[in-house]
């Protein structure tokens, strides 16, 4: 408990409100590289595209009030910081009396569910593949086996999405192949709903796991390869000590410190990836909103979106690192 | 006669366990040689004229399958041995047109992100002190960031991009990877017999970057290329499929959005999205093997533990 020194903790949300700024501020900056008043060229483009601009003047002052947009940069700039400091997204354009947060706060549940437990699963699963592929005690058939599970590790997890639709959706009709939950089902905690989810949810998590844990494998077997070689490893074969506690308190207790990290560096690519995993799988999640968002060129929606998934990802890198020096006890020694 | 004899076997042993004769490398490299190659081979057999919209009869079949009359399929025909698709566009003429376009993308965007990556993770590692807290504060940071989504927000923004800025946005998430693989290999090679040795011996900085180091480093930044030219072909495909990106010239994620647009999966038309995520799949799997065959030269460890 006593990893966490005051000065690490401080560090890391430090890094964390970096992050977040720069984030947001990159998101601020891109509407104003482009040429023109970004809202006359916003109503425009609505326009010529037949989306329907009926609360025009309303959306335009809302914008123009959330930006500000007669006052000079910096000054925009500040308020911009301000209301994105405050959650104040404002109204989605397209989707008018809604707001940006009241939408998010409906799609997020179903992300954050899906996401974490997909990823949760495809870490173990792939730790403990990839260090049973490393240990010398693995059966001569299962590291045979075991390289297969590693295939789909080079492609993007939508595609593999695409192949998995079209196989278990639409070729076997094992499982549904759009929504979050059987149509006409009301949400609650019954087990025919609990139940829906699941299946709904199975194919874009089979997805995730299949794609990522090849590389959670990769990395853990290249540690146990260099945690092999350690002196410890030595000296508890030469006590005596029995492969399998060999194999579990001294390799992978001592192999899987990086892999956290890894997980805490992979979380935004492994959150921008799943945007078109949602996609494919029509599932009612942040992904799904943002496309919908694009869709309608809803860009005050598609700002509040990347903002929050930004903040989320960022959250939980923090998370990760406060958790961090309590599994590995060394980090204070070193940084404290 | 004896050391001659020594000297042979030594040049031997030298030519096959030469490093970079690594096999899963020359695989991969062998395969994304040949998908570069339907660049100029293709267009020599092949009309890519037929890649534009309406110029081919619509929801035609793959040579090899029956069609489905009840489902609206037209019979196979030689002269669309890859079927075509509800616009009218011929798939073979497609994917070369297309294919290229995505390796262009890639190769340009992981190029940029390296030549950064590399200035940088050189200066944080030489120079060290503000510097190198500076580089690394801020790619730890970009790291953490979810690139796609903020590459949406950008190309949802630009309406047309082009092959070149499209590859200039992805850049912008393509470097931290490389600067802080470069800053961690120069802080431990920094410390090790042989470039103090070069630098006790009056080398100036500049030898020892590009004379001593780059050398060992080169496995490395091979490893760390390839791999971001797959990120950057993940990432625009990605951006493709979501509807955003060129929209003018077709590309290989366009072509997945198009057939996810006509609901293609569940009207059973595999060979519109088929074609193109195979095309990109051997791509992925050919710089892959590359990747995981130059980690192995860089670090001999991973060929695995002999036992």
């Amino acid at each position: 408990m006593g990893g966490l020194t005051k000065e690490y903790v401080i560090k890391r949300i430090g890094m964390f409100l970096l992050t977040v700024w720069l984030g947001t501020t990159v998101i601020f900056i891109i509407p104003r590289l482009v040429p023109g008043d970004p809202v006359q060229a916003m109503i425009g483009r609505m326009m010529t595209e037949g989306v329907d601009v009926e609360n025009s003047a309303q959306i335009i002052k809302a914008w123009r009030e959330r930006f500000g947009l007669d006052q000079p940069i910096h000054i925009q700039y500040i308020r911009y910081l301000y209301n994105s400091a405050t959650f104040n997204t404002g109204y989605a354009l397209a989707f008018f009396p809604s707001r940006v947060d009241d939408m998010v706060a409906r799609a997020i549940p179903w992300t954050l569910g899906l996401l974490s437990v997909a990823t949760l699963i495809s870490f173990i699963l792939g730790n403990i593949v990839g260090a049973l592929l490393a240990w010398r005690g693995t059966p001569r058939l299962a590291k045979m086996l075991l390289p297969l599970s590693l295939t789909f590790t080079s492609i993007p997890a939508f595609m593999l999405g695409i192949l998995l639709l079209y196989a278990f959706a639409f070729k076997l009709d094992w499982l549904p192949y759009a929504g979050a939950y059987q149509r006409g089902l009301t949400p609650g905690w019954n087990w025919e709903f609990v139940l829906s989810v699941i299946k709904h949810a199975a194919l874009p998590a089979l997805a995730v796991v299949l794609v990522r844990m090849g590389f959670w494998a990769l990395g853990m077997r290249g540690m146990m390869i260099t945690t092999d070689g350690e002196d410890y490893m030595i000296l508890a074969e030469a006590k005596g000590l029995r492969p399998w506690r060999i194999f579990w308190r001294y390799g992978i207790r001592n192999a899987i410190l990086p892999q956290v990290t890894a997980l805490g560096i992979s979380l935004g690519s492994l959150a921008g990836g799943f945007v078109i995993v949602e996609l494919i799988f029509t599932y009612p999640g942040m992904g799904y909103l943002l496309y919908r968002a694009i869709l309608n060129s809803d860009y005050t929606l598609i700002q509040g979106i990347v903002f929050y998934v930004i903040v989320g990802v960022s959250l939980a890198v923090l998370i990760l690192d406060l958790i961090y020096p309590l599994i590995d006890p060394r980090i204070t020694y070193q940084r404290g | 006669m004896a050391v001659a004899e020594q000297g042979k076997t030594f040049a031997f042993i030298k030519k096959r366990d030469s490093l970079w004769l690594n096999g899963k490398l020359l695989f991969g490299a062998f395969v994304l040689l040949a998908v570069v190659s339907i660049e100029f081979i293709g267009p020599l057999f092949w009309d890519t004229e037929l890649a534009t919209v309406a110029s081919a009869p619509t929801n035609m079949v793959p040579i090899w399958v029956e069609a489905d009359a009840n489902l609206g399929f037209k019979q196979p025909d030689a002269a669309h041995p890859l079927g075509t698709e509800s616009n009218g566009r011929d798939m073979l003429a497609l994917l070369i047109v297309a294919t290229p376009r995505s390796l262009r993308v890639g190769l340009i965007g992981a190029g940029i992100g390296m030549v950064v990556g590399v200035i940088l993770g050189f200066s944080a590692g030489f120079l060290g002190g503000w510097v190198d807290a500076v580089i690394r504060t801020i790619s730890d940071a970009v790291i953490t960031i979810p690139g796609l989504a903020v590459l949406i927000v950008i190309a949802s923004y630009v309406p047309q991009l082009e092959i070149g800025s499209m590859a200039l946005i992805m850049a912008l998430f393509a470097w931290p990877g490389p600067t802080r693989l470069l800053r961690a290999q120069i802080l431990s090679m920094r410390e090790r017999g042989y470039i103090q040795m070069a630098r006790l011996s009056g080398a100036s900085t500049f030898d020892i970057m590009f004379k001593e180091m780059m050398p060992n480093l080169l496995p490395y930044l091979a490893a760390s290329f390839t791999g971001s030219i797959s990120g950057v072909i993940i990432a625009a495909a990605g951006l493709e499929t979501l509807g955003l990106g060129p929209t003018r010239i077709p590309t290989l994620g366009m072509t997945i959005n198009n057939a996810l647009r006509a609901s293609a999966v569940l009207r059973g038309m595999w060979w519109w999205w088929g074609p193109p995520i195979v095309m990109l799949i051997v791509i992925f799997v050919a710089l892959f093997f590359m990747t995981i065959g130059l980690d192995e030269i860089a670090n001999p460890r991973l060929r695995g533990i002999e036992s």
